[in-house]
């Protein structure tokens, strides 16, 4: 199966949010509340548990006679801001239950009836994407409309764009034509505009780019994300170090089995995390984390096996 | 749509939505398409990844503005001086594409002696008549013509029809017309429009518009580039242009920039007239308008006084041009009507059509609702308690009553004015004593139903039903056929003269399924046409006669379903950019019309790169990649012989076919009744005075619709100094009925608000995210504070200017609620189609929400006063 991904072109998104009710429209998401928030035109405020798919609307000082899309500056800006599905990812690895899944589209999926509610990927994320519905607890984010993949077809957010501000596509194709799609900008004269796809960051890269123009973290996308399992290794040594200290001699008895469960498993984790996936493979089965999990639940395609 | 049909003969968008990918500069004023229309937009947005200048110009900074090239800013109402001074820019510099111009338009025209213009009477045309409020526009036709209309002689003047509005018919002959095509006589066109627009300088425009000067010019540069044999500018417009007391001429004054640059039926040209919502365009090609019958065939008028078949296909047909071709519509509409009751000896029942006895507008029957002489209404997927102009009048006047019909998908605000509108809270209205009675009838969805929506762009679309309607939930064709066939059954037995033409028509439809559906089909090839004989179908209306012998329910839909089992607007095969094989494009599948002016008047394409019909010579026919909106024989050196009429009257390089001279008209001698020419006039209500012309500030023969519920307030009045404007935004529809009762849609815009710039707010005190109290003569209401340097304080003429945009969307019912915009907006009539301004009044703003109840209208009253002048003087 092709890895699959999203380029999500700000310099062509009309703010129309059609990406925003489609996707709730078709994976029957609810309602996220009626507040006005008063911040330009936008209402869902963030991605959530109730909003996959979010269009923010940034507005910058304006100026006479310039359009936002001019090479000039910036005035009103919109972009439609989704998961990540990061190549490394944080919710996945903090995933205690086996729910979040990597899917065959190399797409990560929450599945709803094995999530427990524990809340560990809210954390786990550092784009703050997933999150926790009140009413029952559960993590929910954008599913990538894994079942439309499925069924050879386009994510509901990307079919109905307007403007083809949301494509979808292969990786390797997408990050080709982004960057195309940057020297093309550059050449009209937009020379702020920068493609976002932090891969030297232990995220490793994402599965949903974004070409936005000046800074990104304007548009709530870090800098430098990183996923918090990168700090295993020192956590884990810290932890061995105390244990080893606290319990002393007695310990030492245990060394071997202690080194197996907990010293070992982690590193693993750690590696795939920080470094190239294929370094990670060597660790474990092949493709473990890519394997679908649709039909038996837990079995497969969960990374409970390294933990 | 007159300001089209009377500039090029048919009152449709010119183009269609894919060809302007192919435009060099798209100019886009009136509207905010990409909001209203996001899915046509993406055909702009291509074309500025291709390299043209997309300009918006408008009074607020919208999503449009956010993906133009160039943005500016303008006060509401003025953009007829805007466009002034871009065609005088155009004339100045001699930019008119002049190859184009003068064998394809009319500017070489020598117009009568006795016209005067509104530079010679000060704000004015010839033939204004003060007492009668209107003009006598026989001064305005061409060197020689007699006929046009007196503004004293009811039988010409009385009806919009009469005037071929729509269409650019004229009740008389402009053949053979006197030309100079040097265009130095003084009273050709083209001097008459170089002296008229002399004043609208970009001095001018910084002064009334409150457009810096630089910024005008930068666009009036940008876009009267894209003009030549190699390139070719779109002009988008919608409500922003229509909703005006001068609408028609703002879209008038669009089409003379367009002639004098050459970009009418070229690729990446034209004039795409945005529609606000599905089938709107439908709506005016099988009318639900007063004044037209299907194929803007003219309703008659009582007072015009065509009491036969013969007078009404004289006063309305043309010698020369394609309306010569009338006779052979109506009768086919008629036959359509009235089947084997319709013969030669009775006119084919052309008695039986009712006749317009006054102003049945919108605006005209509900004044006679509020005065308590209409007995009953009929709503059909409207919602006029939230969206319709002086909304508070319209609620209020439901209630005069005796009965009420809603059609819709919820309980809208119209259904329930009697218990929940404002009025009730304010004691204005008492549920007890209305005595109208209402009756919801559950609709069903446009997913739950077939037929043809006819889009933007002339485009008939089949839509197929998804699911049967829920429970009592029926079809609009449903009601109305069951309706017809209850009421036919009524009368049957009941020969009274007034049911003559009911029991004549023909009802015939057969019906399908568990609720008798009618089906539709059968409607849609009743539309297309038929030979009465043997009951084929026609395959275009080349094949319609005027003996009786075909019946056609809209002949310029003909060709739509050609033989059985062929119904083009249900092809789903696009083969080329223009969409060829996807629906059909009426008339004939044309996708640009008058694209004969694609190519030179020797029938070669202008340029290569902007080919799009020419003459293969080979062939002796006109060919390329659309449909040709001409004889497709005729050569292009084609020369009438005396006496010829209709179309083999026109040469072989007129492109305008439905005018009956073949040109297009910068200038309109006949069909209009506010001017041959857009001048420059305030709204009805504006803070400025008319720079131009201080004895007429507003468009002379605009009707205001005075009255003690429908005020106004005079020019430069201290107790409403802001300017007032609505508009929809993308989340929601229109009154909100299909929007507000949906979560997905209701959340993303939950309340209704106000956009202020940020120097208003400093002004009165307001707070950003707070509430704010925005008041007109007509009415109050609250909303929150949306504070953005969006919104642009204008300086005009000296003084700043602050401009208010409210959104209205909302009413009383639904998943989000909130007080309707539309109560502030006065009802009043533009002359030609008798439109309300939205665009453009004035108002009161102060932060803090509205008094409640009957303190509201108290509040009202004491701003009517003038006590709360003092609150917020306009800077200086």
């Amino acid at each position: 199966m092709p890895t699959t991904a999203f380029l999500t072109d700000s310099t062509l998104c009309i703010g129309c949010k059609a990406c925003e009710v489609a996707c709730k429209e078709y994976n029957q998401v609810p309602a996220d509340g009626y507040e006005w928030s008063g911040r330009s035109y936008d209402n869902t405020l963030q991605l959530g548990h109730s909003t996959w798919r979010h269009v923010a609307f940034l507005e910058m000082d304006t100026a006479f006679g310039i359009g936002g899309n001019s090479g000039e500056q910036i005035s009103w800006s919109f972009v439609s801001d989704v998961c990540k599905h990061c190549e490394h990812a944080g919710c996945l690895e903090a995933c205690p239950t086996g729910s979040i899944m990597r899917t065959e589209f190399a797409t990560v999926y929450v599945q709803p009836d094995i999530c427990n509610g524990c809340g560990y990927c809210v954390v786990g994320c550092p784009f703050g994407v997933i999150d926790r519905r009140p009413d029952d607890g559960r993590a929910f984010k954008c599913t990538f409309c894994y079942d439309r993949q499925l069924a050879g077809e386009q994510p509901a957010c990307a079919k109905v764009c307007p403007t083809n501000s949301i494509l979808f596509g292969e990786l390797d194709d997408l990050r080709a034509r982004a960057d195309r799609r940057i020297d093309e900008l550059h050449a009209r004269g937009v020379e702020d505009a920068v493609l976002y796809d932090p891969r030297d960051t232990s995220v490793g890269g994402i599965h949903a780019m974004f070409i936005v123009r000046g800074d990104p973290e304007a548009y709530n996308l870090p800098a430098k994300p990183e996923v918090p399992t990168i700090y295993l290794r020192d956590a884990w040594r810290s932890a061995a170090a105390a244990a080893f200290f606290a319990i002393g001699g007695t310990a030492l008895a245990f060394l071997a089995r202690a080194h197996n469960s907990v010293g070992r498993q982690p590193s693993a984790v750690l590696r795939q995390s920080a470094g190239k996936r294929a370094a990670a493979d060597r660790l474990r089965l092949p493709d473990a984390n890519r394997q679908p999990p649709v039909h038996a639940h837990g079995e497969t395609g969960d990374d409970r096996n390294l933990l | 749509m007159p300001g089209l049909g009377t500039s090029f003969g048919r009152g449709g968008a010119t183009t269609a939505q894919q060809d302007l990918a192919n435009a060099d500069a798209v100019l886009i004023m009136g509207s905010s398409m990409a909001e209203q229309h996001p899915v046509g937009f993406r055909f702009v947005v291509r074309a500025r990844e291709q390299g043209a200048t997309v300009i918006h110009v408008d009074p607020r900074f919208t999503r449009t503005s956010a993906m133009a090239d160039i943005w500016v800013p303008l006060r509401a109402g003025t953009d007829i001086v805007f466009l002034g001074a871009m065609i005088n820019y155009v004339l100045e510099r001699g930019k008119e594409f002049r190859d184009y111009v003068v064998p394809y338009t009319n500017a070489a025209t020598i117009i009568r002696e006795d016209f005067k213009d509104t530079e010679d009477l000060a704000g004015v045309f010839s033939g204004w008549d003060d007492k009668e409020h209107k003009y006598a526009t026989d001064s305005w036709l061409y060197e020689g013509k007699h006929g046009g209309g007196a503004a004293s002689d009811e039988r010409a003047s009385a009806a919009h029809g009469l005037w071929g509005k729509d269409r650019g018919g004229q009740p008389t002959d402009l053949m053979p017309a006197e030309r100079d095509e040097t265009l130095q006589h003084p009273r050709c066109v083209f001097q008459i429009l170089k002296r008229h627009f002399a004043r609208y300088t970009p001095e001018l425009v910084e002064r009334v518009c409150g457009t810096p000067k630089d910024q005008f010019l930068r666009v009036a540069e940008a876009y009267s580039s894209a003009s030549g044999p190699d390139k070719t500018g779109a002009i988008c417009y919608a409500l922003g242009w229509t909703q005006h007391s001068m609408g028609v001429q703002m879209i008038r004054a669009a089409a003379i920039l367009q002639q004098l640059l050459g970009n009418m039926g070229r690729p990446g040209g034209g004039i795409l007239a945005l529609r606000g919502h599905a089938s709107i365009q439908g709506s005016t090609d099988i009318p639900t308008l007063y004044d037209i019958l299907p194929g803007y065939l003219p309703m008659p008028n009582f007072q015009a006084g065509t009491h036969t078949l013969a007078s009404y296909i004289e006063q309305n047909g043309t010698r020369t041009g394609w309306w010569f071709n009338t006779d052979k519509y109506i009768v086919s509409l008629l036959k359509a009507y009235y089947g084997e009751a319709a013969t030669a000896a009775n006119d084919y029942g052309y008695n039986w059509l009712p006749r317009i006895t006054g102003d049945h507008s919108h605006q005209g029957y509900w004044m006679d609702m509020d005065d308590g002489k209409m007995s009953g209404l009929f709503v059909f997927g409207q919602n006029p308690a939230v969206g319709a102009p002086n909304s508070r009048l319209e609620r209020r006047a439901l209630g005069n009553l005796d009965w009420l019909v809603v059609r819709d998908l919820v309980e809208t605000e119209t259904a329930t004015f009697w218990c929940d509108s404002p009025e009730v809270e304010r004691g204005e209205l008492r549920p007890e004593s209305i005595k109208t009675e209402v009756f919801l009838m559950p609709a069903a969805s446009h997913v739950e139903k077939e037929g043809c929506f006819t889009n933007t762009q002339r485009l008939l679309q089949w839509r197929e039903k998804a699911i049967e309607p829920p429970g009592d939930a029926r079809s609009d064709t449903w009601f109305v056929y069951h309706l017809g066939r209850r009421l036919k059954a009524k009368a049957a037995n009941d020969r009274r003269p007034r049911n003559a033409g009911l029991n004549a028509l023909t009802w015939d439809y057969h019906t399908e399924g568990a609720i008798d559906e009618p089906v539709v089909e059968e409607v849609l090839q009743e539309i297309n046409g038929r030979r009465v004989g043997d009951g084929t179908l026609v395959s275009g209306f080349r094949e319609l006669k005027a003996d009786g012998s075909t019946a056609c329910g809209c002949w310029i839909y003909s060709g739509v379903f050609p033989e059985p089992g062929r119904n083009r607007a249900n092809e789903r095969q696009s083969q080329d950019y223009l969409g060829h094989g996807w629906g059909f494009s009426w008339p004939s599948d044309r996708r640009i019309m008058y694209n004969r002016a694609s190519a030179r008047p020797d029938g070669s394409p202008w340029s290569e790169r902007k080919k799009l019909v020419w003459w293969d010579a080979a062939k002796r026919e006109w060919t390329g990649l659309d449909v040709p909106d001409f004889t497709v024989t005729k050569p292009p050196d084609y020369q009438p012989p005396d006496g010829a009429t209709g179309d083999d009257a026109l040469p072989g390089d007129a492109p305008f076919i439905m005018h009956a001279d073949g040109m297009g008209w910068i200038w309109v001698p006949i069909g209009l009744r506010d001017g041959p020419l857009p001048t420059y006039y305030e709204p009805l209500e504006s803070p400025v005075t008319n720079a131009l012309y201080p004895d007429h500030p507003s468009n002379p023969p605009a009707d205001k619709m005075e009255r003690k519920d429908n005020r106004y307030v005079p020019i430069g009045d201290a107790r409403f100094p802001h300017v007032l404007m609505t508009y929809r935004l993308t989340e929601h529809h229109t009154a909100g009925g299909m929007s507000r009762y949906l979560s997905h849609l209701a959340e993303l815009q939950p309340e209704f608000f106000a956009e202020i710039s940020p120097e208003l707010a400093q002004t009165i005190g307001a707070r950003h995210g707070g509430w704010v109290t925005v008041a007109s003569p007509r009415g109050v209401v609250e909303a929150r504070a949306l504070v953005t340097a969006r919104m642009t304080s204008l300086r005009v003429d000296g003084r700043v200017i602050h401009q208010v945009g409210l959104p209205y969307h909302w009413g009383t019912r639904g998943l989000v609620t909130g007080d309707s915009a539309n109560d502030l907006i006065a009802m009043s009539e533009e002359p030609n189609v008798r439109i309300m301004e939205t665009k453009g009044l004035v108002c009161h703003v102060a932060p803090g929400r509205r008094p409640r109840g009957r303190a509201a209208l108290t509040y009202l009253e004491s701003l009517m006063r003038g006590d709360h002048v003092a609150d917020h003087r306009v800077s200086h």
